[in-house]
């Protein structure tokens, strides 16, 4: 019997590296446009799809936060090395300080979200500097433990509303400002940090990732890239919590749910590490799904961890590396 | 000699738990030289090189450079007052082209304080730097060597990668962790060349080596270091014929 393989060749379009492409017609301008103008289109797009289904569009809202996590976790996991299991701290000390400065300071809720999202993130970088400098599992480890221990300091101590939350959050204008707020920072975020991994500086982190210890030897000071990189990923996600709490008009406990931390690094998973759109795209499936499985009760959870499960042992590359090389890449069978 | 050392170690101490590492080790190096540190498995000359570039702490003595202090200052301020240094085990960015390998130390605060590579200016393009050193350093520049993945480079590329990743900080020392090891006879005759190009253009070359007849062939002094202590320093030609040295490598002659 014959045995045949698979052969697989880039398209002309690329040359010698990553990233460089010899562009000589509007045939290739297009194919290379072709998927960024989808994807933008086709987010956009997405509140006028559901314009008949009301319920849908609340979903629309919190697939893009969840997108929004997943983004945050493929960079830090992916170009940095550091795994954050604390999807959840961060909506959580976002949505909070936006609810402060909206309910007890009275700014008004779009200068609220911003202040919130720096700050936030700087508070965020602020507990998570004392493991920054170590190396191993402790990053992770302090991630998960964070939103739990908020949620019982709230719990005992009776602030900030305790378990009622701060109510009397200022809401959006209408629907569309609500959607077209999110999916305008999901997509300028998902951009930004594409064109910002690709930037020396990025360049940089992802040397940390490889290996910290030869950029160490290159005068560079590995915790401080660390920082810097916590402060964005976090930036990220405390937008995610400050616009939630204006969505729901309310900051409570539920902000720092395990949901926050999980489907985020699920979505990750499904839509493949370290593509940074891969992370949207696994959202955009996955937080569906689940409001599609509502209708199964608590069994929902199990057809949950079979899909998952079957991603990870059928794709574990994920879909969007998958898409990206056979968009890319010619295949054909050849004679070994 | 009456110049100042460039390199002075006073005494240093190690202990890996009850293993001393390095017993009150002592040495200067000049500008220019090339030193060698030799010495059979475990005698600490890894070890050494760790301590001076601050990768592990010291239990006991100073480190000199240029007549200042850098005992237990940080790895990265270490590297960025002069001191670079490869790694035995290399250790290249595995999913980053090799040029883009070298946008790490060229975007180091370092190097931007010295303009990067000689003509390549304050703000000029990393990437052309990058492939400049390269190039210096023995990547043929019009092949697709340079632009492969890190990863999947050939031993004696990956071994002249960690040599370029130092050149990009313009250093003044290097500290060569075994560059020649695992590298074939060719390999090796195609290195030494560079170190001598290295030393020519100024920069002090601190080596430490398995492979004595190569390093025999470029060094101007060698230390060498038995279980932690050092026996015996000096011109190449009179460490060799040291009684103590070949005794550590070859065992004594009583049975």
């Amino acid at each position: 019997m014959e045995q045949m393989r698979k052969e697989r060749i880039d398209r002309g379009l690329k040359v010698r590296t990553e990233g460089l492409y010899a562009i000589s017609s509007y045939r290739e301008i297009l194919y290379l446009m072709g998927p960024r103008l989808l994807l933008i289109v086709g987010v956009l797009a997405l509140p006028f799809i559901f314009e008949l289904a009301p319920y849908w569009k609340r979903v629309i809202n919190i697939m893009f936060v969840y997108a929004l996590l997943a983004l945050s976790f493929d960079f830090l996991a992916n170009y940095v090395g550091l795994v954050c299991l604390g999807g959840a701290f961060l909506t959580g000390v976002g949505g909070y300080f936006s609810a402060i400065y909206n309910v007890y300071l009275s700014f008004p809720t779009y200068l609220a979200i911003p202040c919130a999202t720096i700050t936030g993130a700087a508070f965020c970088t602020l507990c998570l500097i004392p493991c920054l400098p170590l190396r191993g599992v402790y990053f992770a480890i302090v991630t998960l433990m964070y939103p739990l221990l908020f949620t019982r300091i709230i719990e005992a101590l009776d602030i900030l509303g305790g378990t009622n939350g701060i109510t009397g959050v200022d809401g959006f204008a209408n629907q569309y400002v609500e959607h077209y707020i999110i999916i305008l920072v999901v997509i300028g975020f998902l951009f930004a940090m594409r064109r910002f991994v690709n930037q020396d500086i990025g360049l940089v982190l992802r040397g940390v990732k490889d290996n910290d210890q030869s950029v160490r030897a290159s005068g560079i000071d590995v915790t401080r890239m660390k920082i810097l990189a916590v402060f964005v990923a976090s930036l990220i996600g405390c937008f995610g919590g400050a616009y939630m709490a204006h969505l729901y008009m309310w900051a409570g406990i539920s902000l720092f749910a395990l949901d926050f931390s999980i489907i985020p690094i699920a979505s990750v998973v499904i839509g493949g590490g370290g593509t940074l759109v891969g992370a949207l795209i696994g959202s955009f499936i996955l937080v569906p799904l689940s409001e599609i499985l509502r209708a199964f009760g608590t069994f929902r959870i199990v057809i949950y961890c079979i899909i998952l499960t079957g991603f990870i042992v059928f794709k574990s590359e994920g879909l969007m590396i998958f898409m990206q090389r056979k968009y890319h890449q010619f295949e054909r069978w050849v004679k070994v | 000699m009456s110049e100042e050392p460039i390199l002075s170690v006073k005494g240093i101490s190690k202990s890996f738990g009850g293993l001393k590492a390095l017993m009150d080790v002592s040495f200067d190096v000049q500008r220019g030289e090339v030193f060698g540190i030799i010495g059979p498995n475990g005698s600490g000359k890894t070890t050494i090189i760790n301590c001076i570039t601050g990768f592990i702490s010291t239990l006991a003595g100073q480190v000199y450079f240029k007549g200042k202090e850098i005992t237990g200052w940080k790895p990265h301020k270490i590297a960025d007052a002069g001191i670079a240094r490869t790694f035995q085990i290399m250790r290249p960015y595995y999913s980053l082209p090799a040029y883009k390998n070298l946008i790490i130390p060229l975007w180091s605060p370092r190097a931007r304080k010295t303009g990067g590579w000689r003509g390549g200016g304050k703000h000029g393009d990393r990437d052309t730097v990058a492939v400049d050193i390269l190039e210096e350093i023995g990547f043929e520049r019009d092949s697709r060597v340079p632009y492969k993945l890190s990863s999947t480079l050939p031993t004696g590329y990956q071994k002249r990668l960690e040599l370029a990743r130092c050149m990009a900080l313009r250093p003044e020392i290097i500290f060569c962790d075994e560059v020649f090891s695992g590298l074939s006879m060719s390999e090796i005759a195609g290195m030494l060349p560079l170190i001598e190009k290295m030393r020519d253009e100024g920069i002090t070359l601190i080596m430490v080596e398995h492979r004595l007849r190569e390093l025999f062939r470029v060094a101007t002094r060698v230390m060498a270091l038995n279980f932690g202590e050092k026996i015996t320093e000096g011109e190449p030609s009179f460490v060799i014929e040291d009684k103590r040295v070949r005794e550590a490598y070859l065992g004594t002659e009583e049975v």
